[in-house]
């Protein structure tokens, strides 16, 4: 445990929490990221637009992250491009088959106490663990 | 316009939250899912502090007839537990423990300089399409499907599910 930072991680979850909350007061909007992301790609005339600039908006937020503080955004791991390639084409198309991601499902869904969230959550956390074991300590921690 | 202030606004703070809490770092999201290693409790608290703030005022917001600035709240109505749900999430956990990223928190990367985090977004919206072009597929075999049996029967073709509650 020793990389636990408790207060930093409690600030940022509550600032995801107000985020969330303000997508849903003011524009009555659900905010899971994946299904933000996967909406730009069958493009609407009423909809295309807020998605574009909440993910313009995550973007720069990471930009003023980037100068404030660098090292918020070390990897960590050691992993290859191909790892990373294989890792992104299963989050993406899992997030679109398990219908969210989690923002969508281990976020908001849980907060509206969402059987089918909450059942997503247990399951890519478990299956994400099992990766991890096997990643950590049956192939030595590098892929 | 006031919306997509909001949508932006949201965005950038949901971003630095992300940053604050540690999780634009792929080694403590790999450090949470890692129960038999050096386990580092950081992701959990994130979620937690988020759902506490999100559960209280998601059931105020809901107590009003409609949100400020949209006419409707457009919020997801499914609530069976289906293989595809179950599925995809397990494949989604893969992904999320291979490399320690999600979505939300590899987008916020993107202009970070790392490679890694441009190779994944790439790959995510590529694994998206892929699920898009087998979703339109299945979807028009079960077009067919159904079409030929209505001309058998004269009855009217039950209809296609066409999407199913997007986060």
């Amino acid at each position: 445990m020793e990389n636990f930072t408790p207060i930093a991680s409690l600030i940022g979850g509550i600032l995801i929490g107000i985020s969330a909350s303000a997508m849903l007061l003011f524009n009555g909007k659900i905010t899971g990221i994946s299904g933000i992301v996967a909406g730009l790609l069958s493009p609407t005339k009423s909809d295309t637009l807020w998605r574009a600039t909440f993910v313009a908006g995550l973007v720069a937020g990471g930009l003023i992250l980037k100068l404030l503080s660098p090292q918020g955004f070390e990897i960590g791991v050691v992993r290859s491009g191909n790892a990373f390639a294989f890792a992104g084409l299963l989050v993406g198309f899992g997030a679109r088959l398990g219908s969210g991601c989690t923002s969508g499902h281990g976020v908001c869904g849980i907060s509206r106490l969402s059987m089918r969230s909450i059942v997503a959550t247990v399951t890519f956390i478990a299956t994400g663990a099992a990766a991890v074991y096997i990643v950590n300590h049956l192939l030595g921690g590098g892929l | 316009m006031k919306a997509l202030l909001i949508s932006f606004v949201s965005g950038g703070v949901f971003a630095v939250g992300l940053g604050i809490g540690g999780m634009t770092q792929p080694a403590k999201v790999i450090g949470f899912l890692d129960f038999a290693g050096s386990w580092d409790p950081s992701l959990a608290i994130v979620m937690i502090g988020a759902i506490a703030v999100h559960s209280v005022l998601y059931r105020v917001i809901r107590n009003r007839p409609s949100p400020l600035f949209s006419p409707t709240f457009s919020l997801p109505t499914r609530t069976d537990i289906d293989a595809r749900l179950v599925g995809g999430a397990a494949l989604f956990g893969v992904g999320w423990g291979l490399a320690g990223f999600c979505p939300g928190p590899v987008l916020t990367s993107l202009v970070s300089g790392n490679l890694p985090a441009v190779i994944f977004v790439v790959a995510m919206i590529a694994g998206m399409y892929l699920y898009k072009l087998i979703e339109v597929l299945r979807l028009r075999q079960a077009d067919a499907k159904n079409k030929s049996t209505a001309s058998r029967l004269v009855a009217s073709a039950s209809p296609v599910r066409r999407s199913h509650d997007d986060y």
